[in-house]
């Protein structure tokens, strides 16, 4: 045992990142459904992609993901943050990194030869999806709760604001998930990765 | 060759576990609230779990709800108020829901009207519309939000639902306040948001005696709360300790509903 090379993902990582992952396809698919019942951009969205059947319902499943997404998303930003990894994996980043990455990336020629190791265009992917999954968390519990969090929904502009905020927050959430999968399936190893730790 | 066998028991028979979901799909017993809440989708998600069967997801899921009950009345601060706007800020027109339509609103006689009071209180006897209006009266404008989203404000006027508890002698010990209405909606609500002081046993909407679209000739107003807990055309209050439910409550909105 010994010799076994240390995973590239460690095992909170990996369990953690699928049940972030399940968490946000259950509130995502259930709160369009929410969203539906009044909606204020001008779009809704085709009932075949939402989940709950109907108003209730998907007030049911919204509220009970969002605990496994507080409890998951918590303790992935913990065990980050507290073993170095947001650090070695993260930082540091730079503008001109993540342009430099982006250009090489257009022409084909960003490597993705060590798992181990982010280029700049994901270290910045995946902060972004860490702020934005704190600000969905905050401006749903401003939605949750407003009367009760009289300082959160004045820092997010109110409860009308926050209907705005949470709903362009989780546009960006799947619009990183969408992109996600994709570079996935571009390259399928990392897959294995994040199933199988190395 | 233990290992083996293993793995061999939590492989997925994919052929079955699709059986499975199209039986499921195509089961004419299936109950109303599943038939409700699980979509094509959600089955689509669960089919990778044949042990998850939709009769315990219905119960977890409600089980939940009930858990949030309680983390709502843990949050819930009897002395922390909802905010409030000016005459300005009101939204005209405010906007009617029920769970009938605009044309369906039902008719109150006013001089035959008697709001019965009944339950865990001293004083049992039934109040005419014009006692209610004798009462001192307090008015508010706040907003109301839907548990659909939308949100609207408006200004409702009436009688502190506080000191109406105490006036009726009402055991502020019991659990729930129900609510009875002539719509035939029913609702319940905890006794530490019937004691808040923005709940309002409500008589006049924007200075005018309440319309019928509003809940003619009573209703309650909660700013703490949703709009589905904020009953119309109430005939009939109660003091309990037994559990009332609640119209939208029992087919699956969560029962505290609060803001």
């Amino acid at each position: 045992m010994a010799d076994t090379p240390k995973p590239i993902h460690p095992i909170w990582l990996r369990l953690t990142h699928w049940l972030n992952a399940l968490a946000v396809v259950i509130l995502a698919m259930s709160g369009w459904l929410i969203y539906n019942a009044s909606p204020f951009f001008g779009i809704t969205f085709p009932v075949a992609i939402t989940l709950g059947g109907w108003l209730g319902g998907a007030i049911l499943w919204h509220f009970a993901a969002m605990w496994l997404l507080a409890a998951s998303g918590l303790a992935y930003l913990l065990c980050n943050a507290l073993s170095g990894r947001l650090r070695s994996r993260f930082l540091p980043l730079s503008f001109r990194a993540v342009l430099a990455d982006l250009r090489a990336a257009s022409r084909g020629r960003l490597t993705h030869d060590d798992p181990g190791r982010y280029n700049a265009v994901q270290r910045a992917a995946y902060l972004l999806v860490m702020v934005d999954a704190v600000l969905l968390i905050l401006s749903g519990l401003v939605l949750w709760k407003s009367v009760q969090l009289p300082l959160l929904r004045e820092l997010l502009g109110g409860y009308e604001a926050a209907r705005r905020v949470h709903f362009i927050a989780m546009a960006v959430m799947v619009s990183f998930a969408l992109i996600h999968v994709i570079m996935v399936a571009l390259v399928p190893r990392s897959l294995l990765t994040m199933i199988r730790g190395r | 060759m233990k290992i083996k066998k293993v793995s061999r028991m939590i492989s997925i028979d994919g052929d079955a576990v699709l059986n499975e979901a199209l039986r499921s799909i195509k089961h004419p017993a299936r109950r109303l609230f599943l038939e409700r809440s699980l979509t094509l989708g959600s089955l689509s998600l669960l089919s990778g779990c044949a042990i998850v069967d939709e009769d315990s997801v219905e119960h977890a899921l409600r089980r939940v709800s009930r858990f949030n009950d309680e983390v709502q009345a843990w949050l819930f601060d009897p002395k922390l108020l909802a905010p409030t706007y000016s005459e300005a800020m009101i939204t005209r027109p405010f906007p009617f829901n029920a769970y009938y339509g605009e044309d369906e609103i039902r008719q109150v006689d006013a001089e035959g009207y008697r709001l019965e009071v009944t339950g865990m209180v001293a004083d049992k006897h039934s109040w005419t519309l014009a006692e209610l209006r004798d009462l001192p009266q307090t008015d508010q404008i706040t907003r109301h939000i839907c548990i659909e989203g939308w949100s609207a404000i408006g200004k409702w006027g009436g009688v502190n639902f506080a000191d109406f508890l105490a006036r009726v002698g009402a055991d502020k010990t019991a659990k729930y306040i129900g609510f009875k209405c002539a719509d035939d909606y029913y609702t319940s609500i905890d006794m530490p948001t019937a004691l808040h002081p923005q709940t309002l046993l409500t008589l006049s909407y924007d200075g005018q005696p309440l319309p019928p679209r509003n809940g003619f000739p009573m209703k309650l107003r909660m700013p703490t709360k949703l709009g589905y807990k904020n009953p119309k055309h109430i005939q009939a209050i109660f003091v309990t300790n037994t559990y009332p439910g609640g119209y939208w409550e029992d087919q699956g909105y969560n029962w505290f509903g609060g803001s």
